[in-house]
């Protein structure tokens, strides 16, 4: 095994190639091929009947909504849509298949040959990278293992296993995008760029609620890497990729691995690769040289599908507004370029702004916490800012008392930090800690009288007016009160006291 | 012994015993107990049925019979007992398919053909044998042993159907439903002197058939007479929203055609390539007598050439395999029926292989194989993408064959009923048998088998089959009970009534 190399090194000399593929879960109200209701975190095998749970005899009966949802997200990804397609049967042995094959589409797929753009921010400005579409196709999802015992919680080693066949039959669509080349180091952000533009136009379709934590959006990330010139690389297909924020450490991790492999003169081996979300790196799966032939077969037991040209129009008429759209009329109102937009959206934050903005934060605050504090706690805490216990309610409600001189800034600070560690609303966590400015002139005389008397010489500086010495002062009188004073309260005391004027 | 009434009871006609049942001269307990008390007598010769519900169908034959003391209106059917291919989901009682992994499965719903039969009351006696998975054509493929001919019990009563049709010609039942994926119902009607119908595909919903092959799978009656033939089939057909390849359109009036039976003005075909080499003498010259009595009754009578159905076996024997290679995969050990090996250390493949190692017989071993090796993708364009452009050549056969006539003849199996064991072991000359049926089943038409005499030679049943265009199936009707009346007025009864007591 040769160790991984480092990013610059790797992507310096080897050019990536990425492909992703992503599973939506689809928001309709019953599966794809019978009634029974889609509701995540049902008790195990609640949600069934036998349509879903395959018994002999059953049979499925195509859900139009499913259809619909699938033209209109590829319509979104300006795709062209079938005028006829049949299902296909993907058959193979496996116990969270209910009919040990997957109704699925093979060869004739409902939509084709789309694009998406999605910008990413670099050094020289946001670059705008299209990522073509390849396909956009329906299937029905699988029952979920759990597998108890052993030690690596897959099937192999495990002492048993257990299948809920609830989510068996949810309906799901599959995009699979082509090749995105020429991206070089930047391609692990693009591969993030392209999955959050994707979440945000199912969400904005409303096709689907796109929870990446509970599977509703499932991604797997394609990587390859060759010189440059050379022909493309073997890929690795690296799965269980649940965050955003994975989709982007995978891809890098894949890159520095694959660069050590070919390093070192090895071969990169055609294989499904699983993400460890703790450690950040993919460990190997199920080998794909020796690809499975899943002898599929167009499924007799559902009609072709053909929908009408003008029914697809209609469909496209009724599309909402394209997330970049939205987000070229969001940096107009906010008063905010390209950049400010790109970093947004590539934080995975825009939506929480839109959010507090809506709440009535004022969008430069509602930029400044997202983009800035809370950014920063998720990526302390390897979670997505979205995950965060902090709601838009919560932070209207500290821009009030920041407003109203009730908190400052670094108190501010502190009372999130609260707030997210569960401690309460922030009135409740202002109260239990104890953090209101101290606006008491008495207690803050005494304090400047101290700094002062501590520093003689600072003192004489700012009578002799040297007003801007006064910081050091402020700066012991804030370091005293713990932070819970107003800076600029205690800058006006300081200067009246000394009998100086800033002007 | 049962009372000569009972002994009455039996042999009637299922039209006559809903009558009966509907004026009050007999009751719907009295006929089915009279039908229990007969599978008790004879059944262990003619091992017809798999498992009977005498329970199940005693407590609808008393719903039957208090609905019609509360002054209800009975349904065409209500109270007249049917066997039921044991291939048909039916809640709570034992649907095996004839195999070995299915046993012991007690499905938790009923079918829609079962749902429909419940609800025009007619009680379900039990479950009858069938090839395995209904792959066969003499029942002798049954995990649970063979069913025997009512006609000679060292012969075969055809299969896959072959307790349905067994179960009616044996007077244990006045209705039956079989299914029909490449002559099912039509071949074992033929050898044991029975109706047998296979519906236009999408006429009966097939929710609750357990799959051999979907795109050729088709439940139907199976009768003594072509008029309760159509009655059943009123019951058990038109559209159905599970199924979706169910057709919406309403369906023909079946009841009607054969209550009209009139051939004067139509014109037959009969298929040259269907007749000739292969068939037995006694079956054509029957065959033939039986076309000349439609030229007398007023039909014109011409020959027509289908060039490819002499293709049809061998591409059925691509698409049949590969579909049930794929339907099959579910019996896995893993949520229903047999599982073997599961002894704590065997990983899910090697229980899921064992499993169906030791649950599939022979022959569903040997098409899971066929067809798995059809469908490789090497493979596919060759053998499966090859044998659907067979498929559509023959659908125009029948179309130009169509565009000529109202409906099609040939004889339904090229040989009268042969001797049990005789082609076990000879897969090849077992497919045979269907030579005739499957064209019908390519092409989603309708068709009918109905008892035309018996051959001179062995003495046994041979039937003719009458086929129509899709959605014609009231043309089968017409056909079948203008023939089945003036055979009855040449003989002076029905074929069936000249089998030997058992």
């Amino acid at each position: 095994m040769s160790a991984p190399i480092p990013y610059a090194e790797a992507v310096a000399e080897f050019e990536p190639v990425i492909g992703m593929e992503v599973h939506v879960e689809l928001g309709t109200e019953s599966k794809i091929f019978c009634g029974c209701p889609t509701a995540f975190g049902a008790p195990p095998n609640t949600q069934v009947c036998p349509v879903c749970l395959g018994l002999p005899g059953s049979m499925p009966v195509m859900n139009a909504m499913a259809i619909e949802s699938t033209i209109r997200i590829g319509l979104a990804l300006n795709c062209s849509i079938a005028e006829w397609c049949r299902m296909a049967r993907k058959n193979y042995f496996y116990p969270d298949m209910p009919k040990d094959y997957q109704v699925s589409q093979y060869d004739e797929p409902l939509c084709v040959d789309g694009y998406l753009d999605v910008t990413v921010p670099t050094d020289d400005g946001p670059m705008v990278v299209r990522v073509g579409i390849e396909r956009v196709h329906l299937e029905e999802d699988t029952g979920k293992l759990t597998h108890a015992g052993g030690a690596t919680g897959r099937i192999h080693g495990a002492d048993y296993s257990l299948v809920d066949y609830n989510r068996a039959g949810i309906p799901l669509v599959e995009i699979v995008t082509k090749p995105v080349t020429g991206t070089g180091a930047l391609a692990p952000e693009v591969a993030r760029a392209y999955v959050t533009e994707l979440r945000d136009i199912m969400r904005g379709l409303g096709v689907s609620d796109v929870k990446m934590e509970e599977g509703s959006l499932r991604c797997d990330a394609n990587v390859s890497l060759n010189l440059p010139g050379a022909e493309w690389g073997t890929r690795s297909e690296t799965k269980n990729v649940n965050s955003l924020r994975s989709v982007e450490r995978a891809v890098r991790s894949e890159i520095e691995r694959q660069a050590g492999v070919l390093k070192s003169g090895g071969r990169v081996v055609q294989e499904t690769r699983h993400f460890h979300e703790d450690t950040g790196v993919t460990t190997p799966g199920r080998s794909k040289e020796h690809a499975e032939d899943y002898r599929y077969f167009p499924e007799p037991d559902l009609v072709p599908i053909a929908p009408a040209r003008e029914w697809v129009e209609e469909l496209r008429r009724g599309l909402p507004e394209q997330p970049s759209v939205h987000r070229a009329r969001l940096a107009q109102a906010w008063g905010i370029g390209d950049f400010e937009m790109a970093t947004l959206v590539n934080a995975g934050v825009l939506e929480l702004v839109e959010a507090s903005v809506a709440a009535g934060v004022a969008p430069d605050a509602a930029r400044k916490w997202w983009a800035g504090e809370f950014t920063r706690i998720a990526n302390e805490s390897g979670v997505e800012p979205a995950s965060l216990a902090v709601t838009p309610a919560d932070i209207a409600r500290v821009e009030e008392l920041i407003a109203s001189g009730a908190l400052n800034d670094k108190l501010a600070r502190q009372v999130f930090e609260g707030v997210i560690a569960g401690e309460g609303t922030p009135d409740e966590v202002v109260a239990a800690r104890g953090l209101a400015v101290v606006s008491d002139d008495g207690a803050l005389l005494s304090a400047i009288d101290e700094a002062l008397a501590a520093q003689p010489d600072v003192a004489e500086k700012i009578r002799g007016g040297k007003v801007q010495a006064a910081g050091a002062i402020v700066g012991a009188v804030m370091k005293a009160t713990r932070g819970q004073a107003d800076a600029g309260k205690v800058r006006e005391l300081l200067l009246e006291r000394l009998g100086v004027s800033d002007s | 012994m049962s009372t000569p009434l009972e002994r009455d009871l039996i042999r009637q006609s299922a039209a006559t015993l809903a009558e009966a049942i509907a004026e009050g001269e007999v009751s719907a307990r009295e006929v089915t107990q009279a039908h229990l008390d007969r599978i008790a007598e004879v059944d262990g010769d003619v091992h017809a049925f798999l498992h009977v519900d005498a329970e199940g169908a005693l407590a609808t034959a008393d719903a039957v019979d208090a609905s019609r003391a509360a002054g209800d209106a009975l349904g065409p059917l209500a109270g007249v007992p049917l066997a039921l291919k044991d291939i048909l989901a039916m809640k709570g009682v034992p649907t095996t398919c004839g195999s070995k992994i299915l046993e012991g499965w007690r499905p938790p719903y009923d079918a829609t053909v079962v749902e429909r039969l419940r609800a025009a009351g007619i009680p379900i006696l039990g479950k009858t044998n069938m090839d395995e998975f209904a792959m066969g054509s003499s029942t002798e493929h049954s995990a649970y042993g063979p069913t025997r001919n009512p006609w000679d019990l060292d012969r075969i009563p055809g299969g896959s159907g072959g307790g349905s049709a067994a179960a009616i010609a044996s007077f244990e039942a006045p209705l039956a439903i079989g299914t029909d994926t490449g002559g099912s119902i039509r071949q074992p009607a033929a050898v044991t002197g029975t109706v047998g119908v296979k519906p236009t595909y999408g006429g009966v919903s097939r929710y609750g058939l357990v799959a051999l092959a979907s795109s050729l799978d088709q439940a139907g009656p199976c009768t003594r007479t072509v008029m309760d033939a159509a009655l059943l089939h009123a019951v058990i057909g038109g559209h159905d929203p599970r199924d979706s390849t169910s057709i919406p359109d309403p369906m023909p009036d079946v009841v009607a055609a054969a209550a009209r039976a009139d051939v004067r003005g139509m014109r037959i075909g009969l298929v040259r390539e269907l007749t000739g080499e292969g068939y037995q003498a006694g079956v054509e010259q029957r065959f033939r007598e039986a076309v000349e009595i439609l030229e007398h009754l007023g039909a014109e009578v011409v020959e027509v050439s289908c060039p490819h159905f002499e293709y049809a076996l061998g591409a059925y024997y691509l698409i049949l395999p590969s579909e049930c290679s794929s339907n099959l995969a579910r019996f896995d050990g893993m949520r229903y029926g047999l599982r073997v090996g599961d002894d704590g250390n065997a990983s899910v493949e090697e229980v899921m292989s064992l499993t169906r190692e030791a649950g599939f017989g022979p022959e569903v071993k040997r098409r899971i194989m066929l067809g798995t090796y059809a469908l490789y993708s090497g493979y596919y364009d060759a053998y499966y993408g090859q044998a659907q452009k067979v498929r559509t050549l023959i659908q125009r056969d029948f179309e130009a064959a169509f565009a000529q006539c109202d409906v099609l003849v040939s004889p339904t199996a090229p040989t009268t009923a042969f001797r049990i064991g005789e082609k076990v072991d000879d897969p090849l000359a077992m497919y045979l048998n269907d030579v005739a049926t499957i064209p019908v089943n390519m092409a989603g038409n309708c068709a009918m088998s109905l008892p035309v005499g018996l051959a001179p030679e062995d003495g046994l049943p041979v039937g003719l089959q009458v086929m129509a265009p899709p959605m014609a199936d009231d043309r089968l009707y017409l056909v079948g009970g203008a023939l089945e009346g003036a055979l009855r007025d040449r003989w002076g009864h029905l074929l069936i009534e000249e089998v030997p007591s058992l």
